[in-house]
């Protein structure tokens, strides 16, 4: 298992570096035309396009397809993919030496990756939302799932920049009942919080990311109690932010970024937003068992 | 510069369910109608296709069908001692815009108020004595009677395509249906859609108590239907998109799927969309409107004359048009007097989870979003209320119209709200997982009302509406009592955990409840306390028709749809009866 609890210091590096493993696999996988018969969604899985022998992520992505196939399972196959990102390529890599690698591979390396994020504010991010959904022995958590990705694509867009809310003046403190009201855009808050956090910490010679999985919780619980001010945004604002785009991220549509391989609804068993149920939805209690279909997917064969 | 175009005979403003319905109908009669939408047009092809249709993130969350909050917000506080803020995305409720508004996200639960309803004050000084009723609360007759209504019932409900079972025919009840119904004269057009899980664990749970489920009407169609204006629609196949989404397949009735099409090749109508209506323009003595003005989509402005002016937008825009065109005087909470704004009222929701072993897998996915199961019990007028200490009701229904993720991961009470537990949580609970729905009833307050903000403005300037709202006690109560009930069943469900969640101050624009706003413009018989008359039709401007939820004097707790539409059909009914022949007030002031 990639993702499993251990050195909780080195858990987020060592989850960013996978980060980065599964996204080059993922790329090919993406070209992977997995067919569907007319409606139902059910994976048609022999069929693939030929991918170069000697890409290793292609490489894991067949092996984790493989998997499937014949464990027929879906936590199955996750446990053996997750397995897969550790023994990929034919050399099994153990846990420990990733986690002691001189060369870390963060999010944070690839500078060009990230649209509005900054990597010390990744680095933030990263740690935070594993806390928020950390990953466990079966599923990954918030960033193997894209969720980082997810929330730089937003904030880097239309929704970052407030272009979604009503965005006149005067802006003034009302109650929760009132809904959001501070002047900063989705971006800008998240911005001028993390500066805060990151400010806080590097003062005391250390940052978020460096403390334990306990202490990270125990700061995350005082944010979301709104026990402090983030350059001018109440940390409980600032917090629920945060847990709100971190969940969008883990269950949206992957065409976002994030619930990559639709892990998010694989782990509820959701099988995606097509189905067809009229005659299923009577068959009281059924245990449907197939592949979810997203969005990406469904574009060639559902309109109708 | 304004452009004035041509005089028409009827200027239609707000294009949707409403709209369609009183446009169709006044150019069947030969009238020259222009129906002007403030948002674009849109169809079931292309735009409500796959793939990008069932997209959580982009409906559900980012609201895109809503009211462009960018342009159009409104502002908010809880008491008028508040200051009110706009609400800069949309949450409680949810407004929608372009052709078919609201009519192309709903849900299709298709219900009808009772013949109570619609007498409300007198029936409650009937039954409960004339010290029962909270005084604060401001209940009022509508004008119109149940038995005025039935026959447009009858024909909205044969437009859509609703399916249910008669519970209540010429008075004799129906086994299978509501029998607190009031009399229907015929069956549904269609039979009930099928039954969810939860619905029949529900159902089974109800049955065994005493009480009366029933399967909700609904107008996600149960079979392939062809309606009066010969618009075929498909068996809806519950896919569990409705509410917050168009539908795909044809298979809900939205004004796209039952009635526009009709409307656009009479050559009488004329559709204009991304036309912006600023107002309704009046006579000098200010008796009667003029037509409208309106802004286009590249800022132009133009004068529409009219001699009949139907206003039918969104619930609370509908008040706030008349108060941006000055027709009736202004609700004063202060003083009480004044009519447009008044008796602002909502919805009370309430939830209870109903949290079962892994071996029941509830398929929250496969759903349509009017495939509920309910009882009629506790709603309404339809027990005695004399032990209990409030007025109205609700609905009892086990109901998941969805199990889209972002939306839909329930937990146990107790369970923390983020982390490993979480997140271990929400594996365990999201396939084994009912939900009853209590959908109460909305009394109206004196001070619960609309009216113009005095700071903040829409994209054209113009002040936004101001909405003051908060929770009467009497409805809490009810919450309460109505809860406690739906707890009752969710045990005797054979579930672990029931978890019930009652209604409770103070009203949050932040989670959503229900889009069910109501009030505003409301129906009465007298205008020192109504806006218009039993018509419809403005006491202060004859030629002004407002048709919307904004005329509910209450909320009864009923999804609101079913009545509008009678009330539409009964509006233009008398509109081409009487109206058409003298034009002037209808009911002397």
């Amino acid at each position: 298992m990639c993702s499993g609890p251990g050195d909780p210091k080195s858990n987020v590096e060592r989850n960013a570096g996978l980060l980065n493993f599964i996204t080059q696999g993922k790329r090919q996988f993406q070209d992977v035309r997995v067919l569907f018969g007319n409606g139902h969604a059910t994976a048609f899985s022999s069929q693939m396009t030929a991918i170069s022998a000697s890409d290793r992520g292609a490489v894991k992505e067949q092996r984790m397809r493989k998997d499937r196939e014949e464990q027929g399972s879906r936590r199955g196959f996750l446990r053996s993919a997750f397995a897969a990102c550790v023994t990929a390529g034919t050399v099994v890599i153990p846990i420990d030496r990733i986690q002691a690698a001189p060369h870390k591979k963060l999010p944070t390396d690839k500078a060009t990756s990230f649209a509005f994020f900054r990597p010390d504010e990744v680095q933030f991010l990263s740690a935070a939302v594993d806390r928020f959904i950390p990953p466990d022995e079966e599923w990954p958590g918030a960033v193997d799932a894209g969720v980082v990705d997810y929330i730089d694509q937003q904030m880097a867009g239309k929704w970052g920049s407030a272009g979604d809310m009503y965005w006149h003046g005067p802006f003034k403190e009302g109650t929760p009942s009132q809904g959001y009201q501070l002047p900063f855009t989705p971006a800008e808050l998240f911005r001028r919080a993390i500066a805060a956090v990151n400010q806080y910490f590097t003062a005391q010679g250390t940052w978020f990311h460096r403390l334990s999985a306990g202490q990270q919780d125990e700061y995350l619980e005082m944010l979301l109690a709104n026990k402090t001010t983030l350059n001018g945004v109440p940390s409980k604002v600032f917090a629920d932010f945060l847990l709100r785009h971190t969940i969008e991220g883990f269950f949206a549509d992957p065409i976002y970024g994030g619930n990559k391989d639709m892990v998010g609804w694989r782990m509820l068993g959701f099988p995606g937003p097509y189905g067809e149920y009229y005659e299923l939805i009577d068959q009281y209690g059924i245990k449907l068992d197939r592949e979810p279909v997203s969005i990406g997917q469904s574009a060639h064969h559902h309109a109708k | 510069m304004t452009q004035k175009l041509k005089p028409v005979d009827v200027a239609v403003v707000g294009v949707g369910f409403m709209g369609a319905i009183m446009a169709k109908e006044l150019a069947a009669q030969g009238l020259k109608v222009v129906g002007l939408e403030r948002g674009k047009q849109r169809w079931t092809v292309p735009e409500f296709q796959a793939p990008e249709i069932h997209d959580e993130l982009k409906y559900s969350i980012r609201k895109g069908m809503m009211q462009d909050v960018t342009r159009e917000a409104m502002t908010f506080r809880n008491s008028p001692t508040q200051e009110a803020l706009p609400i800069r995305q949309w949450e409680a409720f949810l407004p929608g815009t372009d052709l078919g508004g609201s009519g192309v996200h709903w849900n299709g639960q298709t219900f009808r108020f009772t013949e109570a309803d619609f007498v409300w004050r007198t029936r409650m000084r009937e039954r409960y004595g004339k010290d029962f009723v909270d005084p604060s609360l401001t209940i009022q007759d509508w004008g119109v009677t149940y038995d005025e209504l039935e026959p447009h019932f009858d024909k909205f409900e044969y437009l859509l395509g609703t399916g249910g079972k008669a519970g209540n025919l010429n008075g004799k009840i129906q086994p299978g249906g509501n029998p607190f119904e009031s009399r229907r004269s015929r069956e549904y057009p269609n039979p009930p859609l099928k039954e969810q899980y939860g619905g029949v664990l529900f159902r089974k749970a109800a049955t065994d108590m005493g009480y009366h489920p029933f399967v909700q009407p609904a107008s996600n169609m149960s079979r392939p239907y062809t309606n009066p204006e010969g618009l075929q629609l498909n068996a809806c196949n519950y896919c569990g998109f409705c509410e917050r989404y168009a539908c795909e397949h044809f298979a809900k009735a939205t004004p796209q799927t039952v009635i526009l099409p009709v409307l656009l090749k009479n050559p009488n109508f004329e559709l204009r969309t991304e036309a912006q209506v600023l107002r309704v323009n009046l006579d000098p003595d200010k008796k009667t409107a003029t037509g409208v003005t309106y802004v286009d989509a590249t800022g132009r402005e133009f004068v529409q004359p009219a001699d009949l002016v139907i206003i039918t937008t969104f619930a609370f825009n509908n008040a706030r048009m008349m108060l941006l065109s000055g027709i009736g005087k202004p609700y004063d909470p202060k003083t009480g007097e004044g009519v447009i704004g008044r008796n602002y009222a909502y919805q009370t929701t309430s939830d209870v989870f109903v949290f079962f072993d892994e071996n029941i897998n509830i398929n929250p996915f496969m759903a349509a979003g009017g495939s509920g199961t309910l009882i009629d019990d506790f709603n309404d007028d339809n027990f005695d209320h004399g032990p209990h200490g409030f007025i109205g009701g609700s609905y009892i229904m086990s109901a998941l119209t969805n199990g889209r993720p972002i939306e839909f991961h329930p937990t146990p009470p107790g369970t923390p709200e983020w982390g490993k537990e979480w997140k271990t949580a929400i594996r365990h609970h999201y396939n084994h997982t009912a939900h009853i729905l209590i959908h109460g009833s909305s009394m109206p307050t004196r001070t619960n009302s609309l009216d113009l903000d005095p700071t903040y403005k829409d994209a054209w300037g113009l002040p936004l509406l101001r909405m003051t709202f908060e929770f009467p006690h009497n409805d809490m109560k009810m919450s309460q009592f109505c809860v406690d009930r739906a707890v009752e069943i969710g045990k005797r469900m054979g579930a672990k955990t029931v978890a019930g969640y009652p209604r409770k101050a103070p009203f949050t624009t932040q989670k959503y409840q229900t889009t069910h706003n109501s009030g505003g413009v409301i129906m009465g018989s007298d205008p020192s306390t109504s806006a218009v008359n039993r018509y419809l039709q403005s006491w202060d401007a004859h030629n002004v028709f407002v048709v919307g939820t904004s005329a509910y004097p209450h909320e009864p707790g009923y999804n609101p749809t079913g009545t509008l539409g009678a009330l539409a059909y009964w509006s233009v009914d008398a509109i081409k009866k009487q109206y058409l022949k003298h034009p002037a007030p209808m009911v002397s002031a």
